[in-house]
């Protein structure tokens, strides 16, 4: 608790005692009574209500007529003058001031409360770094570290800056980026990213970047900067705001006039009690008529429901996108790095009776050796051992066909169809049917000895991240792939995807998602686009969401999509999804209660039913349970 | 050129007339208030003097919420 709530609890504790002695001390109908009464009276009303009492003058001065003190010093102003017109009873205007003040105070404290937890949430931003200098280690504010100095992160620190490890080795913890506890290794010569924990070795890191441009300063700078794009239902209740309460306070003016005045007309009126009662139902408006409730409770739920995301590794860019997400109904998913590892590996060896199988692939990793292509990387792999690069000469490479070279002294030739043409064996190429993958053939000493099957490894949780798209909603998931036709509707046929573009070249993308686009029902169903952010920027920004995956060092994705998933599990599509439908589901929540209770009391204060209780639970009590609603947002179910 | 400051409200509501005052400042091109993380962010007409604009900035939030802060400088 600050200070302010501090004196505030003071004076609510001092105004709720001395109200309840005064309740019990009987005053006599003497005019000096009377004005005693009143007297005391007062005093515990400024006591509570001084200040919103000076807020309102200072409104009526600059002309804000429908600012809430000002409405809430009428009510009770209004409240007072007929308890002392009927000597009558006085509580009830302190009792409004007082709950207004307590309802104002617990705001203050659960939303102080609500953004430390966020904050905390978020609380990845390193205070300081050690940087390495002539005189030892220096502890500096991360933002004077220039690019290429050493900084040296402890056991137990985090990395305050992007860079690449000089030296030593250990264990990070990435969890408070991608929500996942999935330590990662690293040593000399690798990349580091900001906001990863140091688990136990000491590292020297060589930054490659300003803390600026690191990737914990974007995240967190993403994150804040959320709020500013609003969702349509932000805008429709800073709209439904704006026109409320002049509406109620119009509506509150005419229930103090017009019904009274039928009343004398017709000859039904009663003095002035006639009057005071009507003057009551309108004073009970103008409580009613603050919208804070609503004001407060749904920028909250976004927020919260942004932070709670952001905690699971899902970066959200916006209200607006949350919103557009729990309502996505098409899924289109890239093949590669997406559904895939985007990591090559040889899946299967067909050869010639008289040779090999091993010594097939030995002469294919040789043959390759010189060559950074995944696919030739994922040869060497398959033959695992050490490769003496002194036994390939002669190395020839036919651009987007293959290699020759001559390995121990034997003429191999490696690569597709073309290549085998280009060396006259087209006719001896045998492939069986069922072979799915980039198929890479090979010829010994101009002998046709087999081909090899190279294909990209599914991510282990691909299958049940499309079961689990299903399962929120999603009516139809759309693959959209580089790869030959087979390799797709295999990939498809075993993930469950129900439909496939095949062969598409980046720019026929684009196209796919317009048809998608196109071809929707209704314009509230939305179009999603998961990629790996990288070469599909167009996409991503074409699509009503684009998600970019795996995101973690990878400016271009994060730049270029809405939604950013920290770590490349495809499940995570789905998480989003689910937090996005709770996160919109207590928006509507919130905006059906507060409205509703709002509207109910206002007919029941209309009909003279409600009374200021009613009113001040109208006001304040909607708004606490509203934001005790909204914070619901910030957790996310693990799973 | 685009400013960011640390703001004082009480409620929300506040804070979205707040908003509204602030876009409304001569010199103001555009201007968002974040309630929960209590920011100000701030796009300046180009030209405009930083200290003078957040001055009438200040000045004119005040009108609407007396009971506000903005921090710059």
């Amino acid at each position: 608790m600050n200070k302010k709530q501090k004196k505030m609890l003071l004076r609510i504790i001092i105004a709720s005692v001395a109200m309840l002695v005064l309740m019990w001390i009987p005053f006599g109908e003497a005019l000096w009574a009377r004005m005693l009464r009143l007297g005391c009276y007062l005093a515990v009303y400024l006591i509570i209500g001084y200040d919103i009492l000076r807020k309102a003058a200072k409104g009526i001065y600059h002309k804000q007529v429908f600012d809430e003190n000002f409405l809430m010093a009428i009510a009770t102003i209004g409240a007072m003058s007929i308890a002392i017109y009927e000597n009558g009873d006085y509580t009830e205007a302190i009792a409004v001031m007082l709950f207004y003040q307590i309802g104002e105070f617990f705001q203050s404290y659960a939303i102080g409360k609500s953004r430390r937890n966020i904050a905390a949430l978020m609380d990845i931003r390193p205070d300081t770094a050690n940087l390495l200098t002539d005189n030892g280690i220096e502890v500096v504010e991360p933002d004077d570290v220039v690019t290429g100095s050493i900084i040296v992160v402890r056991p137990g620190e985090k990395i305050p800056i992007d860079g690449i490890v000089v030296e030593g080795q250990s264990t990070l913890n990435t969890s408070a980026l991608t929500g996942e506890s999935l330590p990662r290794e690293v040593k000399e010569g690798e990349e580091v990213i900001s906001g990863c924990v140091n688990l136990n070795g000491v590292l020297h890191i060589r930054t490659t970047r300003e803390f600026e441009e690191s990737t914990v300063s974007k995240i967190l700078e993403l994150v804040e900067n959320a709020s500013s794009r609003k969702s349509r239902s932000e805008n429709f209740i800073s709209k439904f705001a704006r026109v409320y309460t002049p509406i109620v306070c119009y509506s509150a003016l005419a229930l103090a006039l017009i019904p009274p005045l039928v009343l004398f007309v017709t000859g039904n009126g009663h003095g002035f009690s006639t009057w005071s009662d009507w003057i009551y139902r309108a004073l009970i408006f103008l409580v009613i008529s603050c919208p804070c409730a609503l004001v407060v409770s749904i920028p909250l739920s976004f927020f919260a429901g942004i932070g709670g995301a952001s905690k699971a590794g899902v970066l959200v860019k916006g209200s607006n996108y949350l919103e557009s997400l729990s309502n996505s109904r098409y899924v289109l998913l890239d093949k590669t790095g997406t559904l895939t590892e985007g990591v090559f590996e040889v899946t299967g060896i067909y050869h010639n009776r008289d040779i090999e199988k091993e010594t097939l692939l030995e002469y294919a990793a040789y043959a390759e050796s010189h060559s950074t292509h995944p696919i030739s990387k994922s040869l060497q792999q398959a033959y695992g051992k050490e490769l003496d690069l002194s036994k390939v000469s002669d190395i020839e490479e036919i651009s987007g066909n293959g290699v020759l070279a001559t390995v121990e002294g034997k003429r191999v030739a490696i690569g597709n169809e073309k290549l085998m043409q280009h060396i006259g064996l087209s006719d001896e190429i045998q492939t069986q049917t069922d072979a799915v993958g980039t198929i890479v053939h090979m010829a010994i000493d101009g002998r046709y000895e087999g081909y090899l099957v190279i294909s990209d490894r599914m991510k282990a949780t691909a299958k049940s991240a499309i079961a689990d798209l299903k399962k929120v909603g999603i009516r139809q998931t759309i693959m959209l792939t580089g790869d030959s036709e087979k390799v797709a509707h295999k990939v498809a046929g075993e993930l469950g995807i129900d439909r496939v573009y095949a062969q598409l070249l980046p720019a026929d993308k684009v196209e796919k998602v317009e048809q998608v686009l196109a071809q929707k029902h209704h314009d509230k169903e939305m179009v999603l686009f998961v990629g790996d952010g990288i070469n599909d920027a167009p996409v991503l920004s074409r699509a009503d969401v684009g998600i970019a995956m795996g995101a973690l060092g990878s400016d271009a994705a994060i730049e270029a999509a809405d939604i950013v998933l920290m770590d490349d599990n495809p499940q995570k599509i789905a998480k989003a999804i689910r937090i996005a439908q709770k996160c919109m589901r207590i928006v509507y929540e919130n905006i059906v209660f507060a409205i509703g209770v709002k509207v109910i009391c206002l007919i029941l204060g209309a009909l003279g039913i409600a009374n200021m209780w009613i009113a001040i639970f109208a006001d304040v009590g909607v708004m606490v349970i509203a934001v005790l609603n909204a914070i619901r947002a910030l957790f996310v179910k693990k799973d | 050129m685009k400013k960011t400051y640390q703001i004082e409200v009480d409620c929300a509501n506040c804070a979205n007339k707040m908003e509204e005052a602030a876009k409304n400042t001569a010199g103001v091109a555009n201007a968002t208030v974040n309630f929960m993380a209590l920011k100000m962010k701030v796009e300046f007409e180009d030209g405009a003097d930083e200290k003078e604009t957040m001055d009438a900035v200040l000045a004119n939030c005040k009108k609407v919420e007396s009971d506000c802060e903005i921090y710059y400088e």
